[in-house]
């Protein structure tokens, strides 16, 4: 296969998704709100420094963001009946996932940058490192929306049973990536949990761009990132390839 | 020279042999039509032949491509009507078919004439910007054929096309089979409709547990069985199934209050039912004489299950 047929159907398969699955005012307007829920769950009220709050708010909205519908889509379709279809057009299962992480990616890109600009509006806070910030930004989306269709690898029909596993997965980092507890102060199992989870690399990276202190030096993170990118691909494909006629 | 062909396939889900060594080769602008009752492998194999799914052994071949070392390169060869294959419902017609002609890599000048031409002829025009969750199943099918002959397909896969469709659809949808096929499109079809594939197709295949029992033209298949042949006839009184016992007839059975009487001889039992009417003093109501019948050589070639 010539690498711009492939091109063309990842960025078709995006253009489809984001068309059908992510232009919609409800996903929109939940991708907005939701950051400003978490703000005003995780900071207001609380005495916390902005610069230790913000890296790890901005990470988590990137990856609930990127992470969000990706899970979703192919067990949508494959109860809409339109899976099958899709596999018959000249794809290939690769195609497929790339173009459900492009989709996943560019919307966790546009609501995060939504987020820090209006954070930078309202906010007291400087950006040290706008390399080390966009780098962030373009990994972390890539790893999360990559997380997200990796979660739709079950292939079930129901949607609703993939919300809930999805839950089960994204939730519990939250907890162990140094969003709510630095990870200079992580101790023990919690240290140990905090280097299995890709967002703590994030968050670090997060830190880094915006003036905080990072634990890890960039390189570290950004290889990190890269290998939970592959990671995740690989294993999607193959569950993919596996699971691809179960549910239709 | 030879369209698709199908070597040795084979295909198991779990301990289910769905496809057993199928093997077939379908000729460049042939209507060819696979028949076979529910379970038999149709669905699987029309997957195995559009690369959806990956057999477990033996080769497919499309248009001299092997699809299984170039699947994107056969793809593009061909327009998939799948069983499940339906369109996008939060799309409207023609977003539909832009999205499919995007996937054959088709650009926006050409996208626009050959949408256009589409949508006037499969009666879609007035609803193009509609979206398709306000559609009929029919007009739904109509976007789903539009889809799949976007990009004037070298073969056109169709499975199941005209199921469960109002009788205008059904019509329109056979007409456009037809029309695709004079432009030297060949058609794979399979379909549960025997008098639909005797009408369209050339040649018909008919599969059973995931085993092919016959591949040849219609009208052969029909004469596969002499008795395929009858004779319908009703009287004015009732009369008992043992008044008909002969030679020259294999079978008999009843349709509402008429008799059919299979033979491979029907100018002997129609002079045998008339001899019978004259000795009882009955009188012949209607008396019809049936050519050999595609449902029958398929329900026997299937083993009674339709």
């Amino acid at each position: 296969m010539s690498s711009s047929v492939f091109l063309r159907g990842v960025l078709v398969t995006a253009e489809k998704n984001i068309k059908i699955y992510y232009n919609k005012a409800p996903v929109l307007i939940f991708g907005l709100l939701f950051p400003l829920f978490m703000f005003f769950a995780f900071y207001m009220g609380r005495k916390i420094e902005l610069s230790v709050f913000l890296p790890g708010f901005l990470a988590m909205t990137l990856f609930f963001t990127s992470s969000s519908v990706g899970p979703l889509i192919t067990p949508w379709e494959k109860q809409a009946g339109t899976y099958e279809r899709l596999l018959s057009f000249p794809v290939s299962v690769n195609t497929v996932i790339l173009g459900d992480v492009v989709a996943g990616s560019l919307f966790g890109f546009i609501i995060t940058s939504v987020v820090m600009i209006v954070c930078a509006i309202f906010l007291d806070f400087v950006v040290t490192n706008i390399v080390v910030l966009v780098v962030a930004m373009i990994l972390g989306t890539l790893c999360f929306a990559s997380l997200g269709v990796l979660l739709a690898s079950p292939s079930v029909r129901s949607p609703s049973h993939i919300m809930m596993f999805s839950s089960l997965i994204r939730f519990p980092l939250i907890f162990i990536s140094g969003i709510f507890i630095p990870l200079q102060e992580l101790r023990g199992t919690g240290r140990i949990l905090s280097y299995i989870s890709p967002l703590t690399y994030l968050v670090d990276m997060f830190h880094a761009g915006l003036g905080g202190t990072s634990v890890f030096p960039f390189a570290v993170d950004l290889l990190v990132l890269i290998f939970f990118i592959c990671g995740f691909l690989f294993i999607a494909t193959l569950f993919y390839k596996r699971n691809m006629m179960k549910g239709l | 020279m030879v369209a698709i062909r199908a070597e040795s396939l084979q295909k198991k889900f779990g301990k289910i042999i769905a496809v057993d060594n199928v093997s077939f080769d379908v000729e460049e602008g042939e209507i060819f039509g696979f028949l076979g009752p529910n379970g038999a492998g149709k669905t699987t194999t029309i997957r195995l032949l559009t690369g959806i799914l990956t057999p477990d052994a033996g080769n497919v071949t499309i248009e001299g491509i092997n699809l299984g070392n170039n699947p994107i390169e056969a793809k593009m060869m061909m327009g998939v009507i799948p069983e499940t294959g339906n369109v996008y419902v939060d799309l409207t017609a023609k977003q539909n078919m832009y999205l499919a002609g995007k996937y054959y890599g088709m650009t926006k000048e050409v996208l626009k004439k050959k949408s256009e031409g589409l949508l006037s002829h499969l009666g879609l025009y007035e609803r193009r910007n509609d979206h398709v969750k306000t559609f009929s199943k029919g007009m739904r099918q109509r976007v789903s054929i539009a889809c799949a002959i976007i990009h004037s397909p070298n073969i056109l896969f169709l499975d199941e096309p005209t199921e469960g469709l109002d009788v205008q659809s059904r019509r329109l949808v056979i007409e456009t089979i037809n029309q695709m096929n004079e432009t030297g499109c060949t058609v794979f079809l399979t379909t549960h409709n025997i008098e639909e594939a005797n009408k369209l197709c050339e040649r018909v295949c008919i599969i059973d547990k995931g085993k092919i029992v016959a591949i040849d033209n219609p009208e052969k298949l029909k004469n596969t069985f002499d008795e395929t042949q009858s004779i319908e006839v009703s009287f004015n009184k009732k009369v008992k199934r043992d008044l008909f016992a002969s030679d020259f007839i294999s079978k008999i059975d009843t349709s509402g209050d008429k008799w059919l009487l299979y033979t491979n001889n029907p100018d002997k039992v129609v002079k045998h039912v008339v001899a019978l009417a004259e000795k009882n003093g009955l009188r012949i109501i209607s008396i019809t004489t049936c050519g050999p019948s595609l449902e029958e050589a398929f329900v026997r070639l299937t083993g009674g299950k339709e």
